[in-house]
This record gives C-alpha cells, structure tokens and sequence, in this order.
C-alpha cells in the first residue's frame, strides 16, 4: 500500500502536534499516542498548554502542544526534541520550532501562513523561508482541503474548521504507517449521535493521508517496530487519573468508603473530576467552599470512618497549613494530594515544577512530622496514591503525596494490575467490645493509636487540636506530658522506614558518579543515565520516592559516593534535605526553573561534564 | 440490647472532665439544656457526634460523653460537614461563637447553610470574644467600647438570622441561655429538623460583657421586650398580653390590644412553614427597644438535604452501573493485551 522509497527504521520517534488552543491538537495527539500504543509501541506523552482557556487566536501565547515520544525500545519521557513538528500556525511556528531536531520534518498549514497571521505571530518575514535550510517543511492546503473534502456535506463553517485536525493527523498516520481504524471507531462512538460529525472527520482523515500519499513529499519515511514489551493488559494513563484510581483502589481493599473534599485547582482538578465521575464506585465528593474547607471536610471524614483525601496544587497546600496540623495532632489518617506547579503565589499554573518539597516536609506550625511521598511517573502514581492510602491508614497519620504538573497531564501505557494483587491494608481499628478504649493508648512497636469509628457503640471519645494526655487523650497542659507527645509523634513517623523499601542503585554501583533524582524526573534522568551508559561510562542513580522518613539505607547508600549530583527542578530542596538528614552529606547541585521537564540532552551535558568530558 | 431500652437522662451525657467555663457564664445553662434535650430526643449515645470550633463555647465537646472534635478556629461547619457526609447516621451538632462562625469562620458558616447539611448549628452569640479576653466580635454593636476598640467600634454587626435567611438557611430559632426550657424545646425542634438548623443562644459573657442580654433577660421585663414565636399562634406578647405585631404596609409594627384599634384578629399569625422568607427575616432583624426581640423557631422549612442527596445520587447511580468493582474499573474501556 504503501509507496514510500526511502524507508528509515527508527528505534523511537518524537512528534509534536501545536495549534490554537482550540485547534484540537491535544485530542490529536492522544489519537496517535493510543493509535501508537495499540500497534504495540511502547509511548508518552505531555501536554503543553497556556493557562488561558481561549487566549487570542494566532499569537504565540495562544499555543497548545502535546508531545508525544513512541518507539520500538522502553521510552521513559516524552522526548526532548521533536522529529516532526505540526504547526497549524505561524505562531504555533513560532512557539515549537526551537523544540525541532536540525534536519527534522515540520508540517504547516500553509493556509493559516497570510501575512497578517505571520505578523500577529511576532515573525518579520516568512519564517517558512528562513528556516527551509535547517528543516524538511511540508506546506500542506489543510484548510483549504479540508473544505473541498466537506464541500458537499450539509456542515456549517465552524464545525468544518474544526475537523482540519484530522487532516493532519491523516498526514503524520500516513508518514509512520499507522492503521486509521482506531481514530474512525474513536469518533463512531464519540459522535453515534451526530453521524453528520463523525462522517466529516473521517472523510477529513482520509483526505489528509491520501494527500500524505500522493504528493509524496516526504523524502524519508519512518518505520518504529512494536516494542518488546513484558506481556498483560495495558491501557494508557495519566498521572491525575492514575491517582484517583490509587485512591479508590485503597478504600476498596481498606473495606471502607472514599472521601474526597477538595476545591478546583490547576493542574490537580482532574483528580477531583475523576472522583466525582467515581459513584458506581461509591466515592463521595465535596467540591468545598474553598482550600481550607476541603481539607477539612476530609478531616472531618476521616474522623467519621471514611478514606479520606483532599487534591490541590501548592498555594492550595498553603492554605490547608494549619488543618494538616490538626490531622498530625489528632493522629487521623489523611491523603492530602499536592501536585505540584510553577510557584511560589499564582505562578506558572499549568507548569511543572518541585518546589513545593520543604513546604510538604515543614510547612505546619510546631513540631508536626507526618510522612511524604513522590510519585515518579504518570501510571505509578496509581501505586504511591495507594501506597499514601496504605500508610495513612495503617500510621493514623496524614500522608503528602507529591506528584507534579508534568506527572498529572502526561500519559504512558501502564499493564494493570489485578486488585487481588496489590497488597493488604489493615487499618488499626478498635475493638468495638473494648469496655475502656484509651484514644491515645499506643501500639508498642509503631506508636500508633487506635481509630474508634464514632457510631460504634461504647467507643465514645473526645479528640482535638489541644495538647492531649498520653494514653486517655484528655486535655492536658503537664509540661512533661508535652515532651512524651511530640516524641511519640515524631517517633510514629520515623517508625513507618520499617515498612517502606530501601533504595536501590541503577546502573553501576561501583561508578565515581552517583546522580539523584526524586520525583517526577525519573523518566528523563533514567533515559540520560541509560545514554551515558550505551556510551560505556560508568555512572550510579539513585531515585527518592519516600521523603520523609527516608528509606533506611540513606545514609550507607550515599556515603559510599565521593561525587553526587542532585538534580531537581526547583533550587536545591532535597539536596538541603540530605545535608540535614545525612551524616556528611555534600553534593553538585543540578537546578531548572523553567515550567518544563529536564531534557535529557541537558542532563547528559551535566554528566558528562561531571565525568570530565564534555 | 439492654442498653436500646434503657432511657438515658441528661447526666448520661455529661462527660468526667471537670468544667472550665467561668462561674456565672452562660455557657453552664446551654450545657444543661442541650443534654436535657438529647436526653428526650433518645438518640443513643453513640449516634451523637459533637464538633466545635475554637473559643470559650467551643470546649463544649469535652463535657460531653458522646463521640466529639474539637478542631481548630472557624472550621467546625467544614469539619462537620464531612463528619455527616461520611456516616450520615449521625446526630451532627456544631457548637460555636459569633467569632468562630462569622469572622473567621464566615465562609464555611453560609456554605454549610447554603447546601442545607443535616447538622444542628448552635451559635452562642454572646458579642465578644471571650477566650481572647476581651475584643470586639462581628456582632458587637456598632460604637462597643472593648480592648480593641478603646474609643468605640466603628463597624456595623451582623444580625445571625439577616446571614443565615440571606444565606438561603432553613431553619432559624433563637434562645437565650438563662431561659433553660425554651432552649430545650427549640433544640428539640433543631435536631428534629432535617437540614442546617441554626440556633442563636443569646448567651451571656460574665466576665467581658456581662449585660449584653440584660434587657431581655430582665425578670420583670423581659416578656415585655421578647416575644416566643409559636408556628400557627398569633403575635402576641407582653407581661399581661397586651401587644401584638402586625403588618403594616410592607413592615412590622408593634400595636396595643388595649386601646381599641387592634385585636388579635388583625395581627400577624406565625407561619415557620412558609418558604417565601420574607417575614421571617423581618422577625429575625427585630431589635429591642422597637420591636420585641424574637425568640422561638423563626424559620422551618423542609427541603432534601446535602447528605442525603450524595447518598441517593450514589445509590442511584451505582443500581445502573456497569463496573461493581475497581477491577471493572480498570479494565474497561481502550485497554489492549500483549501476550
């Protein structure tokens, strides 16, 4: 079927689709991912889109992406550099072309490339001419196509204009000879309804591959094999749903009820969402009157007997500061959510950004320990929202599970696993025959208390944010019985490095260079230590999911490295973490504070520089 | 079981923890009433969960011998929302000042009445902050000389009814703490009532502003100031039952039932039941010395709650439902097997 000459396999391709914001191109981009992944790719994506929900149309603040990186090999992040970029737009030009390999494929809509949109986009001249040198463009009519394909099809202009996606995306499914059939059965039973609709897009798809076929302007075509993947049943995911999902999956094998009280706020509202969608499962939402009543009807919850969580991003962290207090204080179990965004204040709310770890760690007044944990890709965030959900319950204590923008929009496969295998939570409930239930009466070994479900009959107690004798839990200012308190909280937390893993090296453990990582960087500086590797150069990793309490082995793990390189996006958060919590900890310190992901290029650059050659 | 027949009494309620309210606060008699009134109400124990807020009122919980919170400043109507929300069986009562609801707590005080939580909301308003020692509240009247205020306040008060009626509340009723069986019933009626039923106690703070009820508290005079609304009774008040409010043009008016012009046909006849809030709230702003000051239930009208429609919508929703289990969940929709 296919005419093309000159055929390049490739071990792994990035694209990256940019239009309006309301050009479709982040539906786009999800249909070649899952097109990709069913053909049996191994993908991830990132959506990159302005905060703005329709902002002006054809300027370079306008600009939505999604990039999406698919191969025949592990990917682990969405990819630095686009092989073939699709600018519906000058300004979509404008936006991503700094983010095209020297060489690589651009398609435009050359329709959308008058003057006046060339202007609008901040360019002095036609760009297309200035760049023909670097890059292979192909000028496409999409508009003008897509409006001849419809012509005899009753559809107004607007909702023409909106199928012109499909045309492009015909034309990249031609260049990697991908199948059509997932697209078209996409919108038969997205549409079943407007058969007008799904009949346009599909008529528009194939226009746009049949016009990838016959100009034959693209003089290489690209061949990505179906990666070798472990066998099971996959579906993609991204990271805020793959946290909702954790989350319900932990109130299901807890055998108790999920509560989630939350107030909108990019990038975490779509775990919110996903709840809310969540009845036949039973979860109960309570879209709060604001931050602090979200955290509170949680609190509330989790002294009634539910699971419960609360979702927000950092400035709602902020505001939640003193009720997380009282959860420490009163020793209830908790899931607060913090997926984390350019800050501090507003920010850069669509962005991603670590900068929110010491916040989690000490943002409460007095002593007020509680545990911290990092999701590290979008589909794990299923296992450490569970993982948060487990150690909450099993600890009496609230968790912060830490994910981040780039997490919670991204996507990848994810092979599912069955619910009979995930591991038990035994949640620390009373004896409902106990004649003297003690509140404050511990467990010897892990300090924790008791959780007396009120509605249970002879269970009757008082708790509250005041300091309260060990044991009965009643009101109590002895100086001494304060110290005993704050040592058995703090001593409760540092307790639960018994039940978590100890880390692991990846790569070489006897390399000079150890480089850490925490977080939702995984992915990229996974794949740089990999490439420095293939390049026969030692190098070690080490990857911080639990942050507080650190897993056991911190401190003999990372004395053995003489050089270490910590790499955050933020300012230095773990690196100062670890000079506090290990013994003669120092370290290189690798920082970004962009909005963006590490690139891998950038993280090999460093390493290399660090393994003294550049 | 024995203990469903046991009858409990108000002393079953009280907890062992010594009480540390002021002598003489007004805070001792709402106690007494409102375990009077759980005790007729023959609600077990454990069914019973009370949360408070932050101030002198909000230790309440700890004198109780039911399940009880007491949380942190202005939060209580969030907290125990999610309390109702997640075990609806519960008998959710709030306890809180004009301070905890109105200042700091404002936000969470008319969402919780906004979305009518089946929860019993008793706001002592006693018009000062107390546990601070002594600064003005958001219901100290306008002018109130207090520690922050040397020189008179210059902010006008919030009437508790004017917020809750404006907040789209259900059900309001007002008390004051020395009159122990007009609380009791009022709170009888509070916890009988399905939805957010506020209930202002006029209570009165010994120490930093003893006297702000003293008029309507006053042996000789108080029948005379107040008027005990009754659903379905006509307004009449009076130590000898000689005054009445009716209507007059689109306000209240105070008329005589002794000089000839009124009778008791022409006066007002109290509907609690009417859900055009109009009257009410004219009930409710009624202040002392022109109008008597309303006491009794002022509003109550029924209408479905917060917690009982998250539970139906769910119920609802699950009897239709594809996926029973998280394993459905999972494994539905674009999902694709490598073998």
């Amino acid at each position: 079927m296919s005419k093309k000459a000159n055929i390049v396999e490739k071990e792994q391709v990035v694209i990256r689709f940019s239009g309006d914001s309301g050009d479709g191109m982040q539906l786009t981009g999800m249909q070649f991912s899952n097109t990709s992944a069913l053909f049996g790719n191994d993908v991830s994506t990132f959506p990159d889109y302005p905060a703005e929900i329709r902002a002006p149309q054809g300027t370079v603040g306008g600009v939505s992406g999604f990039q999406l990186h698919f191969g025949s090999s592990e990917i682990n992040t969405p990819g630095d550099y686009a092989d073939v970029l699709v600018a519906m737009n000058p300004a979509a030009l404008k936006a991503n072309i700094e983010w095209v390999k020297k060489g690589g494929t651009i398609i435009v809509n050359i329709d959308a490339f008058t003057d006046k949109n060339i202007a609008r986009a901040g360019y002095d001249s036609d760009p297309i001419q200035e760049n023909k040198r670097d890059y292979n463009f192909i000028e496409a009519p999409i508009s003008e196509l897509t409006k001849e394909c419809l012509a005899n099809l009753e559809l107004d202009q607007k909702s023409v204009m909106r199928t012109r996606n499909m045309f492009a995306l015909g034309m990249v499914y031609w260049l990697f000879d991908r199948p059509l059939t997932y697209t078209e059965k996409f919108f038969e039973t997205k549409f079943h309804k407007v058969p007008l609709v799904v009949e346009a897009n599909k008529r528009v798809l194939h226009a746009g591959y049949n016009f990838a076929e016959t100009i034959e302007a693209l003089p290489i075509n690209y061949k990505v094999s179906p990666a070798k993947i472990q066998p099971g049943t996959f579906r993609n995911i991204s990271g805020n749903t793959a946290t909702a999902w954790g989350l319900i999956a932990a109130a299901e094998k807890a055998g108790l009820e999920l509560f989630c009280g939350s107030y909108p706020i990019t990038p975490a509202t779509e775990i919110l969402q996903e709840l809310a969608a969540r009845k036949d499962m039973g979860v109960k939402t309570f879209q709060a009157e604001d931050e602090i009543a979200g955290i509170c009807t949680a609190i509330g919850a989790a002294f009634a007997g539910d699971l419960a969580c609360t979702t927000t991003s950092g400035p709602g962290l902020a505001l939640k500061t003193e009720a997380s207090g009282l959860a420490v204080m009163t020793e209830l179990p908790l899931v607060i959510v913090n997926v984390q965004r350019g800050g501090p204040s507003t920010g850069l709310p669509t962005k991603t950004e670590q900068s929110d770890l010491m916040q989690a760690l000490h943002g409460r007044s007095g002593e007020a320990p509680l545990v911290v944990i990092a999701a590290s890709t979008p589909s794990n965030c299923f296992d450490y929202a569970f993982q948060a959900a487990k150690i909450a319950l099993e600890h009496m204590t609230p968790v912060i599970l830490l994910t981040d923008g780039f997490l919670a929009n991204g996507t990848e496969p994810w092979r599912l696993p069955r619910m009979e295998n995930l591991p038990v939570i035994k949640v620390p409930l009373a004896n409902p025959n106990d004649t003297n239930y003690l509140p404050y009466l511990r467990d010897k070994e892990t300090h924790v208390r008791k959780w007396a479900i009120p509605g249970t009959p002879g269970l009757e107690h008082r708790i509250g944010g005041l300091e309260k004798m060990d044991v009965t839990g009643t009101v109590s200012y002895v100086p001494k019985n304060h110290q005993v308190m704050t040592n058995h909280r703090e001593n409760k937390i540092n307790k639960v490095a018994d039940f978590i893993p100890e880390l692991e090296i990846i790569g070489d453990p006897d390399a000079k260079l150890l480089v850490i990582g925490w977080g939702g960087t995984y992915g990229h500086i996974y794949s740089a230590v990999k490439e420095i590797r293939k390049e026969k150069k030692k190098i070690a990793f080490v990857h911080f999911n639990y942050m507080w309490p650190l897993p056991k082995n911190t401190t003999t793990l990372l004395s053995k490295y003489k050089n270490i390189l910590v790499c955050e996006l933020n300012l230095g958060q773990l690196a100062d973490h670890l000079k506090v919590n290990v013994h003669g900890f120092d370290c290189e310190k690798f920082n970004k504070l962009q909005g963006q992901p590490f690139t891998v290029e950038e993280l090999k650059e460093k390493f290399n520089q660090l393994l003294g050659e550049k | 079981m024995a203990q469903d027949i046991i009858k409990l009494t108000a002393k079953d309620f009280k907890s062992d923890q010594e009480i540390r309210w002021c002598p003489g606060c007004g805070d001792h008699a709402v106690l007494n009433s409102i375990q009077k009134a759980m005790a007729d109400l023959e609600i077990p124990k454990e069914k019973i969960a009370v949360i408070s807020g932050i101030g002198c009122s909000s230790r309440f919980p700890y004198y109780m011998s039911t399940y009880g919170f007491h949380t942190i400043h202005g939060r209580a109507s969030a907290i125990a929302s999610g309390v109702k929300v997640a075990n609806p069986d519960l008998s959710v009562w709030q306890i809180t000042g004009d301070g905890d609801a109105m200042a700091i707590g404002g936000n969470h005080f008319i969402h919780v009445i906004r979305r009518n939580v089946d929860l019993n909301l008793i706001l002592f308003n006693n018009e000062i902050y107390g546990l601070t020692k002594g600064q003005y509240s958001p219901t100290s009247q306008f002018g109130a000389v207090t520690k922050t205020s040397p020189f008179g306040t210059v902010e006008y008060p919030f009437q508790p009814g004017e917020l809750v009626i404006g907040a789209q509340g259900k059900f309001f009723a007002r008390t004051i703490d020395m009159n122990v069986k007009l609380s009791v019933d009022i709170f009888i009626e509070a916890a009988k009532h399905k939805g957010t039923s506020v209930v202002e106690v006029l209570q009165n703070c010994v120490i930093y502003n003893d006297g702000a009820h003293a008029a309507l508290s006053d042996k000789e005079e108080k029948d005379n100031r107040t008027i005990v609304l009754k659903h379905g009774e006509p307004m009449v008040f009076g130590k000898d039952r000689d005054k009445g409010i009716a209507l007059e043009g689109l306000k209240l008016k105070v008329v005589s039932l002794t000089d000839g012009k009124y009778t008791e046909k022409d006066l007002l006849v109290h509907d609690a039941y009417e859900p055009n809030p109009g009257v009410h709230l004219m009930l409710a702003n009624m202040k002392y010395p022109e109008y008597p000051v309303a006491l009794g239930v002022i509003r109550k009208v029924d209408t479905p709650t917060y917690d009982e429609s998250v539970t139906k919508q769910i119920k609802t929703v699950q009897k239709s439902a594809k996926h029973k289990n998280m394993n459905d969940v999972l494994y539905s929709g674009n999902t694709w097997t490598i073998e």
